[in-house]
């Protein structure tokens, strides 16, 4: 069982848990300014660019 | 491509028959999976679909991108199918036989492991791509076009794919679905994008132009690394 939830985990999450977590954070973000602010698109394409940048310079460093 | 390296070195190493059954009984079981959440998938309503999809396309995206980056700019080794076929083959002559309703089982679970694991992440985008635009059965057809001509290629080239530029391929995918799941994951969660279908494009040449660019800086980054 646990082996089972560790290849979903892998699957899905991968290497690095604080991208998924990172992209979590932006839809919840861009869900809630969405509703006041009609530019909201903006917020999930940088999350993307700061979440991968910070991803590839964990390995990087 | 990493299936039918599998493949191959089962065949060549325990037999045709349990590596073309382990194969056979993967992609059943393939087909079995998006059958079953295909229409399950189609009943949820599209906002909350585009919000699901768009986090896991994102995230899945992302994940390949990510691997994609690493290897273009030297920060990881580039997959080689020629070794990851040697090392298999190897595996293969070593192993003791064992034989299991009539196929060799080393041979059958090697196959049929290697086909389903990578045909899961086919079946994914099968599935979030084909439920977003509501055609399941598209996308089922692109995906055996894809496999079909792998296997084409295959049999032509008459080994492990070894020319193919994977990681450009790797690259070009891990775009497209972060570019996809940046679309869809904003649209769920409540956004209008600006010109609305219209940006698609936008975001696709936004998220190649920062794959590129984050490239060329991890490789000057390596530069700057002592060896």
């Amino acid at each position: 069982m646990k082996r089972f939830g560790l290849f979903w985990w892998d699957f899905i999450v991968g290497d690095d848990w604080r991208v998924a977590a990172g992209i979590a954070l932006a839809l919840g973000l861009t869900a809630l300014l969405a509703t006041t602010w009609t530019t909201a698109w903006i917020v999930l394409p940088l999350a993307v660019a700061a979440v991968l940048w910070l991803s590839l310079l964990r390995v990087a460093s | 491509m990493e299936a039918l390296t599998i493949v191959l070195a089962m065949g060549v190493t325990r037999g045709w028959r349990s590596a073309l059954t382990g194969t056979g009984v993967a992609l059943l079981a393939l087909a079995a999976i998006v059958a079953a959440l295909g229409p399950a998938l189609t009943v949820i309503p599209i906002a909350v679909l585009r919000l699901v999809v768009g986090a896991l396309l994102l995230v899945f995206g992302l994940q390949w991108l990510r691997k994609a980056i690493l290897r273009a700019s030297g920060w990881r080794a580039v997959r080689n199918e020629e070794s990851v076929y040697e090392r298999e083959t190897a595996a293969g002559r070593a192993a003791a036989s064992e034989e299991r309703a009539g196929v060799d089982w080393y041979g059958f679970t090697v196959s049929f492991k290697g086909v389903l694991l990578e045909g899961l992440e086919v079946a994914f985008i099968v599935l979030t791509f084909g439920s977003t635009q509501g055609s399941i059965p598209l996308a089922v057809a692109g995906a055996v076009a894809a496999v079909v001509l792998v296997v084409v290629a295959g049999v032509v080239v008459h080994g492990p794919l070894s020319r193919v530029p994977e990681n450009t391929l790797a690259f070009a995918v891990g775009v497209m679905l972060t570019t996809f799941g940046t679309f869809w994951g904003a649209e769920g969660a409540g956004v209008d994008w600006p010109g609305g279908d219209a940006a698609l494009p936008v975001v696709l040449a936004f998220v190649l132009v920062m794959s590129l660019g984050y490239v060329g800086a991890l490789r000057r980054r390596r530069r700057l690394v002592p060896a």
